[in-house]
């Protein structure tokens, strides 16, 4: 028993360690980069953090259904309701959210079907649906940029993500609907939990895998239409997916991989979006993906038990404790 | 438990006309089945044979092109309670980050319903039914560090607690070592004992006879289907299984199964 209490000092370690590279982040990005903390870069490292907490969260169970393209197909669906949504009600943010909720949602939709009724594996329905909606959007936005309108260079940010158009009122935004969306969680974590596991046995149960399936889907395409100013269609799959690989290096337990997930979530998007803000014009997304991909790489070399060189050198430390005692004639067999 | 002598068998699983087909191509054929009340029946047929299919249809996870299905007279939807399932082991991810306990008690979440947590009596519950496959000691081990036997077991355990009357079970004897097949076999003749109705997908032709007192012999349509005895014999097997399963029978008196012969090849 004592080795799980270890294994759970571990994660509060661990978590404790996040908050102080954030801490140490805040006045090394003031000195050494000249970030100033202002109110607009607040608001913005703030929707950051609170992009990545969702992201992280909601992200984990499509790690664990092994579904993690979901999230980029969703993604680069939504960008043709962008440009529709446009074309209809202008820069309107509202509109251009419900534009991108709908055309992801459409993917969705269009990619059961597919796997439904023919003999098209997910995997590639998903990679159609993304070439073809993600295609479209870019003719669209194209067509758009082209027309004389003067106000549409706001559009271009939903490719690859702009953090500093994040508002004021985005923010709010992002905290109340991520507020629902973790209750969401919280209130179904066990069927999410089952059918992630299992659902044909959620099905037998009669907790319907397809229903929980498809509000599993809701909250994954309302989280990834609300990250896609930050992060953009393009890298939006990495901000939803990478604080869960991460995460799950570290622990066996799903409820530790949900928190650890959120906490390199809001590092990722936090820190990522105060680095886009050091120069104007420089896409956050990129710069959250760096960051995740880097703490992707420290989890899986450094992680006990599953990480590489945790792995080496239990294999170094078993071969000579293991020689040593077959030279001493020790039996440790069960 | 035991019932009296003189009351009629009830039918707890009844098939009727059963057809199942995955895009077209038929995997079940004009099923008929009948099987009474406590008993353990061995489902035995080639790879892809349908007998996953079989189970599957029967707890409506795979559509039904025609044909009913009863558990004691009612549909599924009616008798879930009182069904059990252990699906193939590979159906699953033994990655996924959870523990033994809680895969258990899994078996628990359609009595607790929709968002009702797992509390105390349901821990419980799980807890006698590792003990029943010897499993407590690994209550808290994450499932990923299983090994197939164990994993095999964990999955009886989560049938186990459902309680049900009906229990189907897809190969819980792959890949697990003689010691744990001679375990979970005692298992199974404990939950008939007590009436239940077990029917077990099998593989092992060679110990047919000796776990199951009844059996059904599976090729897409159904070959035979009633007590061992009388159904498990060369003619139905060379149906089943065409050319590439010769059986001889024992011809000495004796009741030495073991010298039954099974010859496998082309
Ligand atoms: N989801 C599916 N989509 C299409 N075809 C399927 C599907 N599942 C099964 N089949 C086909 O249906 C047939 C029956 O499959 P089933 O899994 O029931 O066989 P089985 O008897 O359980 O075989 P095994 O002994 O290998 O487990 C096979 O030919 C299989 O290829
Ligand atoms: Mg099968």
């Amino acid at each position: 028993m004592s080795r799980f209490k270890a294994a759970d000092r571990r994660i509060w370690l661990l978590i404790a360690v996040m908050a102080l590279l954030a801490l140490l982040f805040v006045p090394f990005s003031q000195h050494a980069l000249g970030v100033e903390y202002d109110y607009t870069l607040q608001t913005v490292a703030l929707g950051g953090v609170l992009l990545g907490i969702l992201s992280g969260v909601v992200g984990c169970f499509a790690v664990l259904r092994q579904q993690s393209l979901i999230g980029d197909a969703l993604s680069h669906a939504a960008l043709p309701g962008v440009g529709v949504a446009f074309l209809l009600a202008g820069r309107d943010a509202g509109a251009l959210l419900i534009g991108a909720g709908v055309a992801a949602w459409l993917g969705v939709a269009f990619i059961n079907a597919l796997t439904a009724t023919t003999r098209i594996k997910s995997d590639s329905a998903m990679g159609i649906v993304l070439a073809a909606w993600f295609g479209a959007g870019i003719a669209l936005l194209t067509f758009i940029q082209s027309s004389p309108d003067a106000s549409q260079a706001g559009l271009s940010r939903f490719i690859f993500g702009q953090a500093a158009a994040i508002v004021r009122a985005d923010v709010v935004l992002i905290a109340q609907v991520g507020a629902v969306v973790l209750g969401v969680i919280a209130l179904f974590w066990k069927e999410f939990k089952l059918i992630a596991f299992d659902a044909p046995f959620a099905d037998a149960l009669g907790l319907r895998a397809n229903l929980v399936g498809a509000l599993l889907a809701t909250i994954t395409v309302v989280t990834v239409v609300l990250g896609l100013q930050l992060a953009g269609v393009v890298l939006m799959v990495g901000l939803l997916v990478a604080p869960g690989i991460a995460a799950r290096q570290w622990t066996h337990k799903l409820n530790q991989m949900v928190i650890l997930a959120a906490v390199f979530g809001a590092f990722g998007g936090g820190v990522g979006a105060v680095l886009s803000a050091v120069q104007a014009n420089l896409p956050t997304g990129p710069m959250i993906i760096v960051v995740l991909s880097l703490l992707v790489f420290i989890s899986m070399s450094l992680a006990p038990g599953r990480g590489l060189i945790w792995a080496y050198l239990r294999r170094r430390r078993d071969h000579q404790r293991f020689a040593y005692m077959r030279e001493h004639d020790i039996d440790v067999r069960p | 438990m035991s019932r009296p002598e003189d009351t009629p068998t009830r039918i707890a699983f009844t098939v009727e006309d059963l057809t199942v087909a995955y895009q077209g191509k038929p995997a079940l054929w004009d099923i008929d089945l009948r099987v009474p009340e406590g008993v353990l029946m061995g489902v035995i047929g080639p790879n892809g044979a349908g007998k996953s299919t079989l189970i599957k249809a029967a707890l409506d996870l795979v559509p039904r092109a025609a044909g009913t299905v009863r558990f004691y007279g009612q549909t599924y939807r009616q008798a879930r309670r009182l069904v059990g399932y252990v699906p193939q082991r590979g159906s699953v991810d033994w990655d996924f980050p959870t523990s033994v306990i809680d895969v258990v008690m899994m078996g628990l979440y359609g009595r607790l319903g929709w968002l009702r947590r797992p509390g105390r009596a349901e821990r419980d519950a799980a807890f006698a039914a590792l003990e029943q496959v010897d499993l407590v000691k690994f209550a808290d081990r994450q499932i990923s560090q299983l090994s197939g036997g164990q994993q095999q077991r964990t999955f009886l355990a989560r049938a186990l607690v459902q309680d049900a009357e009906i229990y189907f079970m897809d190969e819980p004897f792959a890949a697990v070592d003689a010691v744990t097949e001679r375990a979970i076999v005692e298992i199974l003749r404990e939950l008939r004992g007590r009436g239940k109705t077990v029917i077990v997908v099998h593989h092992d032709l060679q110990t047919v006879k000796d776990y199951f007192d009844r059996v059904t012999l599976l090729n897409v349509a159904l070959i035979a289907s009633g007590e061992t005895g009388q159904t498990f014999t060369a003619q139905n097997l060379k149906a089943a299984y065409g050319g590439r399963v010769s059986y001889m029978a024992d011809s000495e008196q004796g009741g030495d199964d073991d010298n039954d012969v099974m010859l496998v090849g082309d």
